[in-house]
């Protein structure tokens, strides 16, 4: 090596001195090992966990629906009594409830649409930056008009020809997050693909395929990770917009990003009905940067 | 009267990993105009000691004991009383030129920046002074060049530049760190050159701090060796290379295969200098290939053209002839070495072989069958008996497999029905004939060493148990001692299981080393291909010739005496070259005819050579 390094190198390599046999581990093994030992990462994971399960059993631990309308109790705080555990809103319905249900909604569009665009995104981008030439052309072409086209355009014409439906904003959203994806998936192959680890594993004449599967994917992570933690808090947040607008999850049912937009504008004199959904969302979006963070180190060998 | 005292000075850094003594009671002194060579492997504080000199030591670094230079100290100097010393009293280059200089100022704002510090001259002023110093490093048309960007130059001028510019003020003292690692050697000798004449004209002290001791045989007149923090041993350069006290001295100079020795013999393993015993070099029986045996890589008229985006939006598109109608043969067994300039086109000749890039016309054909026009699926069963070792130990290995994965791949991509415990097995073989044990496996390629690495990486190439390995600059990146232990490996593992290679380096002496036979390329063509001795001892092709005068050898007499005529210029382009003979703009008995006619490869003796003089 021709340049001095001030620091010690690590006594790495040398023999253990055992002969215990040695049984061979992966990198997913490796990743889930020091993930473990993360703290924030697990309590974090844990949490999202404990949200996931609470957001699905939770209502039924309140004798209101959540489009059900408490006369008696309009606009109150926070009462054991009336079992109105987070108050309720100007309408009289449960704010626990409430809350409750928006989760659903926000959870699953954070999670699946970011899935979708993981999944479309890092195939499309390491599949143009890999192959390049005439194909990378093509297929970031294709990226770029879709890149061109209004996304409230788009969610719009959805609406216009296949009416107001719930599944229609997973498709609106996974469509327009995959490009942002691919375009860096593509940008981090094409730097990768000229690796000497790569020109070795053609040289082996290791397919295309496991190439992108054992080579390409598995060194992209540590920036795909990072920009996933970034893109769920940004799909809860461009669902509450769309809400907002009246395009995304209809009244009575509701939102994180609904009830907030509600919260907001009763704050003065309910401020409940900001907090309690607001925590929620807060906290969602802190835990997945946790995990985040938790899985990019894991994942990246040398941070051992 | 000496100009720069250093005594027991010590270098520690604080890291997350607990402090570590980099440079431990480090004591000389320099005479005025005196050239100092401090030689050791890297990790050994040669760099380190001189940081802390000028204050350069990282964040986490401390440096403690005393440095007077012409009467002052410089540890725990104040930085501003430190900035008056750097620059106007010594001047510094470092190894990287073009990560050296700033590359969005042009060479003259750089330049002139130091003297509107130290001396507050006008711009006009400063401007003469820039180019009486580019003038003198020999840079032409300095008065012109001098407005250019860094990238502008190459890698050779860029280092001439450095210098200059750490001449402008007339230091005192010069530290150059690695300052020809980077160059090629013909671009090294002319650097080497020029810090002679450097010294001559301005009476400069040199520190030189370098790993290779053929540079500093040829320059410097005392020698300090260093070795993890620590001086070995010092002296006057003769002492040093004649009557070495050290071990490690000994083991370091046993370590450097030689150009100018013709017998093989192993190179000294530095592990076993701590042990008092005598290095001897023991003489290696080799196998002389068969040369009536039927060639097991033909390559006949091989191009490989690259096409470049014009220059200007409506300009033809240029071509870049990377490799230019280049013809080779080997034998079972037989190691071809393969030398030039960088840019010469030889990793591109080796990945051309290994279809990594497709090659625009020729022919090659391994064992007996051609591959040229073969898609993927087809060339997977030749590939198992064609493997590559790169030069960067650890970019060529993926750094999120572990080692048993990626020696591993090659098995599993060619017989995926082989069980799990064989291929387990098998790594575990061939790892331990490279010196690997099997708790190793399930590391990561960032642990181990730059050696290590190559070892793995040379384990994965044999695993196949290929019949041709080519190795593209595999100990170019390593330590002298490590590079020898690679030697030795691939030399008893050649002798093992009777592979073929071809082994592409920019350095001559490993080269001899370990070929039976070596082609010298020049601007993607071969200029000459000879037996390892007689190509040294009889080269015909003025480029062979200027070659492997360049390569300076470790032996201080042979230094002094040896005509210091470096090769002049740089390599051309491959993108627009010469016409003719690509050689003739450097070549020193270029006729009329070599502008006009391009030279064959024809027989002359036991050489084939490219010379219409030879």
């Amino acid at each position: 090596m021709s340049r001095e390094m001030p620091l010690a190198t690590v006594p790495a390599g040398k023999p253990d001195g055992g002969i215990e046999p040695v049984k061979g581990r992966s990198l997913w093994v490796d990743a889930w090992n020091v993930l473990r030992r993360n703290r924030a990462a697990v309590f974090a994971g844990g949490l999202i966990l404990f949200m996931g399960v609470a957001v699905i059993i939770g209502p039924w631990l309140s004798p209101w629906a959540y489009d059900h309308t408490d006369w008696a109790n309009t606009s109150i705080g926070p009462d054991w009594e009336s079992r109105h555990y987070f108050g309720t809103d100007a309408l009289g319905r449960d704010l626990f409830v409430r809350t409750l249900y928006g989760g659903r909604i926000s959870l699953m569009i954070g999670v699946v649409a970011t899935l979708v665009s993981l999944l479309i995104g890092i195939s499309w981008g390491a599949t143009a930056g890999y192959l390049g030439g005439r194909v990378d052309h093509v297929m970031m072409r294709i990226v770029d008009i879709l890149y061109a086209m209004p996304f409230m355009f788009f969610v719009i014409l959805l609406m216009v020809f296949f009416g107001r439906n719930i599944i229609l904003i997973f498709v609106a959203i996974g469509a327009i997050n995959w490009l942002d994806m691919a375009r860096i998936v593509r940008g981090q192959t094409l730097s990768l693909k000229h690796k000497e680890f790569v020109e070795a594993a053609e040289a082996q004449g290791v397919a295309t395929f496991n190439i992108l599967r054992r080579h390409i994917v598995p060194n992209l992570l540590g920036v795909v990770v990072v920009y996933v933690t970034l893109t769920i808090p940004q799909v809860i947040l461009v669902e509450s917009f769309l809400s907002f607008l009246g395009l995304g999850v209809q009244e009575p049912m509701t939102s994180w990003g609904a009830l907030v937009n509600e919260g907001a504008q009763e704050m003065g004199t309910a401020p409940w009905m900001l907090v309690f959904p607001a925590v929620f969302l807060a906290l969602t979006l802190f835990c997945f940067n946790f995990v985040g963070d938790g899985l990019r180190d894991a994942l990246d060998p040398k941070d051992r | 009267m000496s100009l720069l005292t250093v005594d027991s000075l010590n270098v520690r850094f604080q890291t997350p990993d607990g402090e570590v003594h980099a440079v431990r009671d480090l004591g000389f002194s320099l005479a005025p105009g005196e050239t100092l060579g401090i030689v050791g492997e890297s990790g050994s504080g040669k760099s380190q000691s001189m940081m802390s000199l000028i204050g350069l030591l990282a964040s986490n670094g401390r440096a403690e004991g005393s440095a007077r230079f012409d009467g002052t100290e410089l540890i725990g100097m104040p930085l501003g009383a430190l900035r008056k010393v750097r620059g106007r009293r010594i001047g510094m280059i470092f190894q990287d030129p073009m990560t050296s200089l700033n590359p969005y100022m042009t060479v003259f704002e750089q330049m002139s920046r130091v003297l509107v510090h130290h001396e507050r001259l006008s711009r006009r002023e400063s401007r003469k002074r820039c180019i009486e110093l580019l003038d003198a490093v020999h840079i032409p048309e300095a008065a012109k060049r001098m407005d250019m960007y860094p990238h502008e130059f190459s890698g050779g001028m860029r280092q001439r530049v450095m210098i200059a510019a750490a001449m402008l003020c007339r230091p005192d003292l010069l530290i150059a760190d690695e300052p020809t690692t980077a160059l090629d050697v013909t671009v090294q000798a002319q650097i080497l050159e020029l810090m002679r004449d450097v010294r001559r004209d301005f009476g400069t002290a040199i520190i030189l701090i370098t790993h290779d001791l053929g540079v500093v045989a040829g320059l410097c007149e005392r020698v300090l060796v260093m070795h993890r923090g620590e001086e070995k041993e010092s002296g006057p350069v003769d002492d040093i290379f004649y009557r070495p006290q050290h071990p490690y001295t000994r083991a370091l100079l046993a370590a450097v295969p030689r150009l100018d020795q013709a017998e093989i013999s192993r190179l000294a393993s530095l592990d076993e200098a701590d042990e008092e015993s005598a290095v001897e070099r023991a003489l290696i029986e080799r196998r002389e290939p068969d040369l009536d045996a039927p060639a097991l890589l033909d390559v006949s008229d091989l191009r490989v053209h690259f096409k470049l985006a014009p220059e200007t939006l409506l300009g033809k598109p240029r071509v870049l002839r990377a490799v230019n109608g280049v013809e080779l043969e080997l034998r079972p067994g037989e190691t071809l070495g393969v030398v030039g300039e960088s840019g010469c086109g030889k990793s591109t000749l080796a990945r051309a072989v290994l279809r990594l890039v497709p090659a625009t016309s020729g022919h090659i054909s391994l064992l007996g069958e051609e591959i040229t026009g073969k898609d993927k699926k087809e060339m997977r069963v030749h590939r198992r008996d064609m493997q590559v070792v790169f030069q960067d130990p650890l970019a060529s290995l993926n750094p999120r497999m572990t080692v048993g994965d990626i020696v591993a791949e090659p098995l599993r991509t060619h017989f995926p029905s082989i069980p799990r415990r064989e291929v387990r097995q098998k790594v575990e073989a061939i790892l331990s004939r490279v010196g690997l044990g099997p708790e190793h496996v399930n590391r990561y390629p960032h642990e181990f060493s730059g050696g290590q690495c190559q070892r793995i990486g040379i384990a994965r190439a044999l695993v196949l148990e290929p019949k041709l390995v080519i190795c593209d600059e595999p100990v170019s990146a390593l330590d002298v001692s490590i590079q020898a232990q690679i030697v030795n490996l691939l030399m008893d593992l050649q002798a093992e299981m009777n592979l073929s290679l071809v082994f592409i380096a920019h350095d001559l002496a490993v080269v001899r080393h370990i070929s039976h036979r070596i082609m010298v390329m020049y601007l993607g063509r071969v200029v000459e291909v000879a037996d390892r001795v007689a190509l040294y001892e009889r080269p015909m092709h003025p480029y062979t010739q200027a070659l492997i005068r360049a390569v300076p050898i470790p032996d201080p007499e042979l230094e002094r005496n040896k005509p210091h005529a470096p090769l002049h210029g740089d390599l051309p382009s491959p993108v627009d070259p010469p016409s003719g003979c690509a050689f003739r703009t450097r070549c020193p008995i270029a006729v009329g005819r070599c502008a006009v006619e391009i030279p064959e490869l024809r027989q002359v003796g036991d050489h084939l050579v490219a010379c219409h003089e030879a």
